[in-house]
């Protein structure tokens, strides 16, 4: 430890915290309790002035034991002001928030005036973070912190997770609810407190928030959630006090931690933009893709088994198109119709995908109008929006029954039978 | 010509003391705050307050840095611009994004502080932006700063605020209700809630903004959420509390540069605290909604169950001819005992409803009245649910003992012309008349 350099203590210290935050707000976000580490950082305030005031020192472990108090505190009065009141959750840690830190202005007066032979830049570094002056005793109490943080989770993982994810549940299950989420609490609070002198009040609230919501869109799972998020908090802690010199290392820090928010909002896979934008835009086009080949085939019906040579004039008008050009580039690539000269025909392998396509669209309105008994004119649009969703066993067991109650259209494709004596192969 | 009048009398008031201009400055601030505090309180977006006065801070650099000086138009114009992107950005997580709605505010507005540190760090270091200054504000130096239209530049500008706050609520009155208490509501009715949304967000930033060089962040903060729900306790239409918030807005100033000057301390500091401590006020002693208030009607209400148990009591063991009187103690016991009980009976005999004999308590004329109508509005509503709801007999005691309470001559009448005027009740006792 000793023979760390000042920038190496700084950069084990933030990876410290950013990985421990990590875990804590991975609770406090699912939870939605995201804010709260905001009001815990603010309620520091008046707990740190007593403290300095009482020990008259600035050693780091009085001034957080004093934050850890009046953190305490504040959520107790939060506690009391959602049980007893109608004030709302938001304006009740607000009130919490801006009242404490208000009375920790007060304080922070108080401790200034000369008599009390207070240092401004001592207790400012608390509220706006100072990283920059880390000792090796911040880092072992931040790796006292962090190991006990980590010991917590790992005995109290199932219990935890029952809470985040279903309190009725873990209630009715004889779980203490109350303590576990109390201890969730306590945990937030505790990192908080040693974070703040850190990166001060407004970015520790980020530090709690954004590797927990950046975790949250590469995984469902909370194990993997907590490892992902302890990990972009660390690397948000080493690479913003690496590449954040000459800034304020507190904004540098949530800066980085924002830019992987970012990257992974946009590109992490199911959840990102890019892929729900492209899950999105793919089936916006199947759904017009199979849109064209309903209306053509409803538009040959009368004429079938011939696929007349319709005019694109009739298929405009049919219903509502955004691009009917490039569908109808797409289907002629897929072979499905033949296009040309403002006509256009269905092939026979577009015949045979139109008609099951037809098919579902039909049962599924005669599903609606059997069973759940909406007026024939009303089912046209609700199969619509249904009918590109529909799961093909489901397809299947409907025309069964359908056919069952002899309710169904003999609509039903014979296979041909086999030319050949059918034999296992062996 | 009446305000020339007024100029002219204000002038010979000669110039405000110091304190004078600071409590106007806090007072216009607050209630400023206050305005639309109102509406973000009945929203659930207090913290949207909290979250706009620090993501103001880059567009305000930036303004700061395009213009080169911090005059009004241009630091309005990059903070609702910045408010508007935070808005814009949080309401986007989270709809399209499915972030929660609390995180991804917290998320939007603290990169946006970042990004505001750096930006102060870069471009404006050694300038206006002293951190410290933006959380506790300078209200003590407000009146030896330059002067706007005689008055010191930050009343000035928080009057503008205030005015303008104030005709969009009164122009806007109705849109803005609706879309507070009902948005679907208000958007079928073909004004766009998202619209009031967004004008919200201009006014809090805007209102952050004049507000922040006066009073500091945590005052602005404090005043959007605290005031109005202090209110909130008062009244329940929003007309009042909009009115009671500035008021109560009036008061932190006041009480908070008293008690700061008496403490010799920071003066926003003292208004939050006198703004908190009119909170825990409210939330004790508020006529409806507060602490005090609804113990003190639970107890008047146990306090009237007893005295009706006991006046009961003492009837039912008359109708049955028993000879026992039933001692203070004995009595007390039976209505389930306590200090309220014997309170109940201290009550009943100061009213003459009651009175000790040699060994017990007895009712008097004027009890045994009472507890005729009471007795009367019990068997009367036992013999309804047993005739019209076809209770079983053994499960209309219960019913009727808690409803006895509430049964006026009016509903005994109504109860009587219903049940034929049958003269006993289903266990067969007499109804008394």
């Amino acid at each position: 430890m000793i023979s760390l350099s000042l920038s190496d203590k700084v950069m084990l210290g933030t990876a410290l915290l950013g990985g421990m935050a990590g875990v804590v707000g991975s609770f406090a976000v699912l939870r939605g309790r995201a804010l709260v580490g905001d009001m815990l950082a603010h309620a520091a305030l008046p707990g740190v002035c007593l403290a300095f005031l009482i020990t008259g020192n600035r050693n780091l472990l009085g001034l957080s034991l004093g934050a850890l108090a009046s953190g305490l505190a504040a959520i107790a009065v939060v506690t009391v002001i959602l049980r007893w009141t109608r004030t709302k959750e938001d304006a009740a840690i607000g009130i919490v928030l801006s009242t404490f830190f208000g009375a920790g202005v007060v304080l922070l007066s108080v401790v200034q005036k000369p008599a009390t032979g207070g240092n401004k830049a001592g207790l400012h570094s608390y509220l706006f973070g100072e990283p920059g002056g880390m000792l090796t005793s911040d880092i072992v109490l931040l790796a006292i912190v962090a190991a006990v943080v980590l010991a917590m989770v790992v005995l109290f993982y199932k219990e935890f997770l029952i809470v985040c994810f279903d309190t009725d549940f873990a209630q009715s299950q004889g779980w203490p609810t109350l303590w576990l989420d109390l201890a969730m609490m306590a945990a937030l609070a505790v990192v908080t407190i040693v974070g703040l002198p850190i990166v001060g009040v407004i970015l520790m609230a980020a530090m709690i928030i954004l590797p927990a919501a950046t975790a949250r869109f590469w995984t469902n799972r909370l194990s993997m959630l907590l490892l992902i998020s302890c990990a972009f908090g660390a690397a948000a802690g080493v690479l913003g006090t690496r590449i954040g010199r000459g800034f304020p290392a507190g904004a540098a820090i949530v800066l980085t931690a924002s830019s992987l928010f970012l990257v992974s909002l946009l590109f992490a896979p199911q959840r990102g933009l890019v892929a729900r934008l492209l899950v999105e835009y793919r089936l916006r086009r199947r759904v017009a893709d199979e849109h064209l080949l309903r209306a053509l085939f409803e538009l040959s019906e009368s004429h079938l088994p011939d696929t007349p040579v319709i005019p694109l004039e009739n298929v405009r008008e049919y219903r509502h198109w955004n691009s009917l050009e490039r569908v109808l580039e797409r289907a002629r690539d897929d072979q499905l119709i033949e296009w040309g000269e403002e006509q256009v025909q269905l092939t026979p392998l577009g015949l045979r995908r139109a008609a099951e396509l037809t098919k579902a669209h039909r049962l599924w309105e005669l599903y609606l109008m059997e069973y759940a008994n909406i007026a024939p004119d009303h089912v046209d649009r609700d199969a619509d929006d249904v009918e590109h969703l529909l799961p093909e066993g489901l397809l299947v067991e409907l025309e069964q029954e359908l056919a069952a109650e002899g309710r169904l259209p003999a609509i039903a494709a014979e296979v041909p039978e086999s030319p050949h004596e059918l034999s296992p192969e062996t | 010509m009446r305000i020339e009048t007024i100029i002219a009398a204000l002038a010979t008031l000669g110039e405000p003391s110091t304190g004078t201009w600071i409590v106007l400055t806090g007072i216009t601030v607050n209630a400023a705050c206050a305005l639309v505090g109102c509406f973000l309180i009945l929203r659930k977006m207090s913290m949207m307050g909290d979250a706009l006065s620090h993501a103001v801070l880059p567009g305000l650099v930036v303004a700061f840095v395009l213009t080169g000086s911090h005059s009004m138009v241009p630091m309005f114009i990059g903070a609702v611009i910045a408010g508007l992107l935070t808005t814009f950005l949080t309401q986007t997580l989270h709809q399209y994004l499915r972030v929660p709605s609390d995180a991804s505010m917290g998320i939007v507005f603290t990169a946006m502080f970042a990004i505001g540190v750096v930006l102060v760090k870069q471009f404006a270091g050694g300038l206006h932006f002293d951190i410290g200054c933006v959380y506790e504000g300078a209200l003590e130096y407000v009146p030896f700063g330059d002067r706007v239209a005689g008055m010191p530049r930050q009343l000035f500008t928080s009057l503008v605020v205030l005015l303008l706050n104030f005709v969009v609520l009164l122009v806007l009155w109705k849109e803005l209700k609706l879309s507070a208490f009902d948005p679907a509501l208000a958007t079928t009715m073909g004004f766009s809630a998202t619209s009031m949304h967004y004008l919200l967000m201009v006014l809090v930033s805007v209102t952050s903004v004049a507000s922040f060089e006066a009073v500091g962040s945590i005052l602005v903060v404090a005043m959007l959420i605290v005031p109005a729900s202090t209110a909130h306790l008062l009244s329940d239409r929003l007309g009042w509390m909009v009115v009671f918030s500035v008021l109560i807005g009036t008061a932190a100033a006041v009480l908070g540069f008293w008690a700061a000057t008496y403490w010799d301390t920071s003066i926003s500091g003292m208004m939050t605290v006198a703004a908190g401590c009119l909170y825990a006020v409210a939330v004790l002693v508020s006529p409806r909604y507060g602490l005090l208030s609804s113990m003190l009607r639970n107890v008047r209400m146990s306090l009237l169950v007893l005295r009706d148990d006991v006046l009961g009591m003492l009837y039912r063991l008359e109708e049955l001819k028993s000879e026992k009187h039933f001692s203070s103690a004995e009595t007390s016991a039976a209505v389930g005992g306590g200090w309220l009980a014997s309170f109940a009976i201290f009550q009943l005999q100061r009213s003459g409803n009651i009175k000790g004999v040699r060994d017990g308590l007895q009712l008097t004329e004027l009890g045994r009245e009472t507890a005729q109508k009471l007795v009367r509005s019990h068997r009367l509503w036992e013999t309804y649910l047993v005739e019209q709801l076809g209770m079983p007999l053994d499960h209309v005691h219960e019913p009727a003992h808690r409803v006895e309470h509430y049964i006026d001559e009016d509903i005994q009448k109504q109860l009587a012309a219903e049940l034929d005027t049958s003269a006993q009740d289903p266990h067969g006792r007499q109804i008394p008349d």
